[in-house]
C-alpha cells in the first residue's frame, strides 16, 4: 500500500527533486570531510552550515506551501512554529552545556543564574533528554497550531482575517519571548551550545551529519506532503482552496480538513526550526518577527505556490540571493530587491518559477503531441476539417 | 504769541527740572533705609533690611537678594548704595537708575549669621509678595513643601494682601501645612489645617497627613478620615488618568487606522504599506520644518498647519500611483495584494532610509503644542490633547465627506454593491483610485500628528501596522464608527491593563483577547449586514 502510494505520487519533477536533494545530502558532507582542506572540490565547513540553513528554510517553505498552495490558508505566523521548534531544540542544547557554562551551574543555564533564578522553571523539566526534546519539537508547535486552528477554523475565520490574526499571534509571542521573566533567555535567546547527543556542535563531522539529516528531513517532508496532496484528502483540500463554501455544502467538514493540514504543517515547521538551531548556533526572539514569516511566504510565491518542489527551490534561491547581496557592496539595495521581488512575483509571475515552467512544458508537450498527430494524419491523407467561415 | 509760547515752555522745563532735583530731597523711609547700608554697621544693616522688606518698593527684592549674594555695594564716602546685577550691570539701589560703574571706594555690605537669618526671612516674605504671580505661586508651594514654622508670619502677611485665587489657595495650603506641624498651634487651628489638606486631596497632602506625628486625639481622628477620603479621591483620579492615557492612545490608534479602515473597508484591499504612508507624512513634516528653519524661521508655529495638507497630497498622490500601478491588477486576490504591498513597504522604507538616513530625524513641537496644564490631579500635555482633538476632527470631516459629497456617495455605492454601482454609471476604477488615495492621504496626515509624539525614522510605520489592523479587524470592516469604537476600546483597555499586568504583558493580553474575540465575531464589532456567501 505505502510503496504504491509513494510511486503513484512520484512524477518526473518529484523524482528529480529527491535525487538532487539526496545527492547534495550525500556528496556535500563527504566532500567536506574526505577531501583535503583547500582542494578545489572540497566544500568548506562554513558553506556546509550555510546550506544547512537553506535546507531548513526549504522545509519551512514546504510546510507553508502545504497549507497555502493546497488549502488556501495564508499563514503569516509560520515563523512562530519554526521558532518554537527551534526553542525546544535550544532548550535541550542548553541543558547539555551542564557545568561548562560561565557560571558552572550543573542545572541552571547561564542566563538563569544571571537573572537570579533559584530553580529550574517547571517547563524546562525533561529537556535534558533528547527524546523528550525531539517530541516537544513536534508537540509544542503542533499543539499551538491545533488550538489556534480549532478556534479559528471552527468560527470560519478565513482569508485575510486569518492572515492578520496569525500575524498577531507571532507578534504576541515575539513580545513574550523578549521578556526576561518568561524563562527563555529574553532578548539574547539561547546560545553558546556545546554538545548534541554527545557530539560537539562546532565539529565538522557534526555539521556534516546535521546537513545530511536536514536533507533527509527535507525528503521525508516532501514525501509526506506529496502523500497528503495526492490522496483523496488532498483533493478535498484543493476543493477547500478553490471553493470553500461549496465544499462545505457538499457535506465535507471543512474545518477538520483544514485543522489537520494546519497542524501537520506546523509540526513540519517545528522540525525545520529544530534542525536550524544547532547549525546556526543561536535561537532568539527575533525569529518570531512578523517580517520573517512574511518573507517565508515570498519564498513559496517565488518558487511556485502549490508545487512543493517550487517552495523548496524558492527558499533556496531567495536565501542564496539574500546571502549574496547582503554580503557585498550591494547590501543597501537588498531591501529594494526583496521588495521588488514581492511586487513583481505577485504581478508578473503568479505561478512562480516552477509553476510557470510546468505550464510552458505542458503546453509545448501538447504542441508536440498535436504536431505528431497532425503529421500522422497528413501521412494518412486525411485533412483536418476546416472551420466554417 | 511766539514769545508767550516760549516762555511757557521755559516754565514747563524749569518745573520739570525742579521735580528731578527735588527727588532726593523727598527721600522717604525706603531711601533712608537704603542709605543705612552705607554705614557698614551690623545693627544699621538689620534695621535697613526690616525697613526695606516692609516698604513694598519694587526694588526691595533685588536689593535683599543682592545683599544675600554679596552683590550689594556701599560707598561710605558718598553714602550711595549700588546693586550689581549678575550680568555685571549696576543700578543705584535708592532710585533704580542704571549707573555706568560702581566707584572703587565701594565695597560689599557685610553680613553675619544673625543677619543672614533675617535676610532669608525677609527674602521668603518678599518672594511671597513678589509682583510676579508665578514667583508668588512657586514661593507658596515651596513653603508648603518645607512647612517651616518661621515662615508663618510671612505667609499670613502675604495671605492678607493676596488677590490671585490660585496663589491664595497655595498660601492657604502652606499655612495649613505649617500649622499642622507647629507644636503650639491650637487644636482648632490644627483641625482647620487637616480640613484644608483634605480639600487639597493630592499625594503631597497625603504624605503630610500620614507623617504628621503625635497630635491630639481629635486631630488624629480627623486626619485618619481625611487620609481615607484622599486615598479614595486619588484612586478616582488615577482612574481618570488611565482613562485619559487610554483616550490618548486610542486617538493615536484611530489616527493610524482610519485610513486603513477606508482602504480595507471600502475596497477590501489589505495595504501592508499603510504604515509607510504614515511615515511619509511624518517625513513631509520634517522637510517642511527644515525649509521653515532655514528660510522663514518666523513661520515655525504654523509648520504643522502647512505640513498637514502637504502630507495629504504627498501620501495621497503616492497612494493613487500605487493603486494604478500595482493594486488594480490584484483585485479579487487579497492574499497577493497583501504580499505585494508588503514588498512595497520594504521598498518605501529603504527609499526613505537612503534619502534621509537610517537615524531618527528631529521634528520640533510648535509652541502651542508644547507644555502641559493641570486638570485636577492629572497633568495633560498639550500635544496629546491637540492630537485627540485633531483625530476627532479628521474623523468628523471624513464622515461628513462620505455622507454629503458626490465622491462619498460613489464610494458607499461601490462598497455596497460594486456591480450595481458600475451599472448605474459610476466609474468604479476611478472611485477605487480616489478611495485608495484618500485612505493614503489620511495616513499621511496621521504621520504629521504622530511626528509630534514619536521618533521620525524609516521604521515609524512598522510599529503601527499591526495595531492598526487589530483596530480595524476588531471594530469591523466597512464601518468607520466601528473603527472609532475599536480604537478607543483598545486604547483604554490597554492603559487599564498596563498597571496591572505591565506594559508588555498588557499588550500580549490585548492581542490574545482580540484573537479570541475574532472567534466569537469573525466580522468585528460592527459587521456589515449582508447575505452574501463568500466564494
Amino acid at each position: 500500500m505505502t510503496p504504491h502510494m509513494l510511486t503513484r505520487s512520484l512524477d518526473r519533477g518529484a523524482t528529480i527533486f529527491i535525487a538532487v536533494v539526496a545527492a547534495c545530502g550525500i556528496l556535500i558532507p563527504l566532500s567536506n570531510l574526505l577531501l583535503p582542506a583547500g582542494s578545489f572540490l572540497q566544500v568548506p565547513t562554513y558553506l556546509v552550515a550555510l546550506w544547512g540553513k537553506y535546507v531548513c528554510y526549504a522545509i519551512l517553505a514546504l510546510a507553508i506551501d502545504l497549507i497555502w498552495g493546497y488549502c488556501g490558508i495564508l499563514s503569516l505566523g509560520h515563523g512562530a512554529f519554526f521558532a518554537l521548534g527551534g526553542y525546544a531544540m535550544g532548550m535541550y542544547l542548553m541543558r547539555q552545556i551542564g557545568t561548562r557554562g560561565v557560571y558552572g551551574n550543573p542545572i541552571l543555564p547561564d542566563f538563569m543564574v544571571f537573572l537570579n533564578y533559584s530553580k529550574l522553571p517547571w517547563y524546562w523539566y525533561g529537556f535534558d533528554m533528547f527524546w523528550f526534546a525531539a517530541l516537544m519539537v513536534l508537540v509544542v508547535p503542533g499543539l499551538l497550531a491545533f488550538c489556534f486552528g480549532w478556534l479559528a477554523f471552527r468560527s470560519r475565520v478565513t482569508g485575510v482575517y486569518l492572515s492578520i490574526i496569525t500575524q498577531a499571534m507571532t507578534y504576541a509571542l515575539l513580545l513574550a519571548f523578549f521578556r526576561n521573566d518568561f524563562g527563555f533567555g529574553g532578548n539574547n535567546g539561547l546560545t553558546d551550545f556545546k554538545d548534541i547527543l554527545g557530539f560537539n556542535v562546532q565539529a565538522e563531522g557534526t555539521r556534516a551529519a546535521l546537513f545530511a539529516l536536514s536533507c533527509l528531513a527535507l525528503i521525508a517532508g516532501f514525501l509526506i506532503c506529496r502523500a497528503i496532496v495526492s490522496s483523496k484528502l488532498g483533493k478535498v483540500l484543493i476543493a477547500v482552496r478553490d471553493a470553500e463554501s461549496r465544499t462545505r455544502f457538499l457535506g465535507y467538514r471543512v474545518e477538520s480538513y483544514k485543522l489537520f493540514v494546519f497542524t501537520v504543517s506546523a509540526c513540519m515547521a517545528g522540525v525545520a526550526g529544530a534542525l536550524y538551531v544547532p547549525q546556526v548556533g543561536i535561537i532568539n526572539p527575533s525569529e518570531f518577527a512578523p517580517g520573517n514569516s512574511i518573507e517565508a511566504v515570498i519564498w513559496v510565491a517565488v518558487g511556485g505556490r502549490g508545487t512543493l518542489v517550487g517552495a523548496a527551490l524558492g527558499a533556496v534561491v531567495v536565501n542564496y540571493a539574500k546571502t549574496f547581496f547582503t554580503s557585498g557592496m550591494l547590501a543597501p539595495y537588498w531591501l529594494f530587491m526583496l521588495g521588488a521581488l514581492f511586487i513583481l512575483v505577485t504581478l508578473l509571475l503568479p505561478k512562480g518559477i516552477v509553476g510557470t515552467f510546468n505550464a510552458w512544458w505542458d503546453s509545448s508537450e501538447e504542441k508536440r503531441t498535436a504536431a505528431t498527430l497532425a503529421s500522422a494524419a497528413a501521412e494518412d491523407g486525411v485533412t483536418e476539417p476546416k472551420m466554417a467561415e | 504769541m511766539p514769545v508767550h509760547l516760549s516762555a511757557r515752555l521755559c516754565a514747563l522745563a524749569l518745573s520739570l527740572l525742579l521735580i528731578v532735583f527735588a527727588l532726593p530731597a523727598l527721600a522717604g523711609p525706603f531711601e533712608d533705609g537704603v542709605a543705612k547700608f552705607a554705614n557698614d554697621d551690623f545693627s544699621d544693616t538689620e534695621e535697613a533690611i526690616g525697613v526695606i522688606a516692609s516698604s513694598g518698593n519694587k526694588l526691595a527684592f533685588p536689593i535683599i537678594s543682592a545683599l544675600q549674594d554679596g552683590r550689594l555695594m556701599a560707598d561710605p564716602d558718598s553714602k550711595k548704595v549700588y546693586v550689581t546685577g549678575t550680568d555685571g550691570k549696576s543700578i543705584d539701589a535708592a532710585t533704580g537708575e542704571a549707573v555706568a560703574s560702581v566707584p572703587d571706594s565701594a565695597s560689599a555690605v557685610r553680613l553675619n549669621n544673625r543677619l543672614r537669618r533675617s535676610v532669608d526671612a525677609a527674602l521668603g516674605g518678599l518672594t511671597l509678595q513678589s509682583p510676579d504671580v508665578g514667583t508668588r505661586l512657586q514661593a507658596a508651594q515651596s513653603v508648603f513643601k518645607s512647612h517651616e514654622e518661621t515662615a508663618l508670619e510671612a505667609v499670613d502677611a502675604a495671605l492678607a494682601k493676596e488677590n490671585n485665587k490660585s496663589v491664595k489657595a497655595a498660601l492657604g495650603d502652606a499655612r495649613a501645612a505649617i500649622l499642622l506641624f507647629k507644636s503650639d498651634a491650637t487644636e482648632v487651628e490644627k483641625l482647620e489645617a487637616v480640613a484644608t489638606l483634605k480639600a487639597r486631596g493630592d499625594q503631597e497632602a497625603l504624605a503630610l497627613l500620614t507623617g504628621m506625628g503625635d497630635q491630639p486625639a481629635s486631630v488624629t481622628k480627623a486626619a485618619a478620615s481625611a487620609i481615607g477620603s484622599i486615598q479614595n479621591s486619588l484612586a478616582v483620579w488615577s482612574m481618570v488618568q488611565n482613562a485619559w492615557y487610554g483616550l490618548s492612545l486610542g486617538s493615536v490608534l484611530l489616527l493610524a487606522a482610519i485610513g486603513l479602515a477606508i482602504t480595507f473597508g471600502v475596497m477590501g484591499v489589505i495595504n501592508m504599506a499603510h504604515g509607510e504612508m504614515v511615515m511619509l507624512g511624518a517625513y513631509t513634516t520634517f522637510v517642511v520644518q527644515e525649509v521653515i528653519r532655514t528660510r522663514y524661521p518666523g513661520l515655525f508655529d504654523y509648520s504643522l498647519l502647512i505640513a498637514a495638507p502637504l502630507a495629504f497630497v504627498v501620501a495621497g498622490a503616492i497612494g493613487v500611483l500605487i493603486e494604478r500601478s500595482i493594486i488594480r491588477f490584484l483585485y479579487g486576490r487579497p492574499l497577493e495584494t497583501l504580499l505585494a504591498t508588503w514588498g512595497l513597504s520594504l521598498v518605501l522604507q529603504q527609499a526613505v532610509r537612503t534619502m534621509f538616513g537610517p537615524t531618527n530625524r528631529e521634528v520640533g513641537n510648535p509652541s502651542w503644542m508644547s507644555g502641559a496644564f493641570e486638570f485636577g490631579q492629572i497633568t495633560i500635555t498639550y500635544n496629546r490633547l491637540w492630537i485627540l482633538l485633531f483625530t476627532l476632527a479628521v474623523f468628523a470631516i471624513l464622515l461628513a465627506m462620505l455622507r454629503y459629497t458626490a465622491l462619498g456617495l460613489e464610494m458607499r455605492a461601490v462598497t455596497q454593491n460594486r456591480r450595481m454601482a458600475a451599472s448605474m454609471g459610476i466609474a468604479t476604477s476611478r472611485v477605487d483610485a480616489l478611495t485608495f488615495g484618500l485612505g493614503s492621504g489620511i495616513a499621511g496626515i496621521a504621520g504629521v500628528a504622530l511626528s509630534q509624539i514619536d521618533n521620525v525614522s524609516p521604521n515609524l510605520g512598522q510599529s503601527y501596522i499591526i495595531d492598526s489592523f487589530m483596530v480595524v479587524v476588531f471594530g469591523g470592516v466597512g464601518n468607520l464608527w466601528g473603527t472609532l469604537v475599536g480604537a478607543f476600546t483598545l486604547g483604554i483597555a490597554n492603559k487599564f491593563l498596563e498597571p496591572v499586568a505591565g506594559a508588555v504583558l498588557g499588550k500580549i493580553a490585548i492581542l490574545v483577547l482580540i484573537i479570541l474575540f475574532i472567534q466569537k465575531r469573525p466580522r468585528g464589532l460592527f459587521a456589515l449586514k449582508g447575505r452574501a456567501v463568500e466564494a
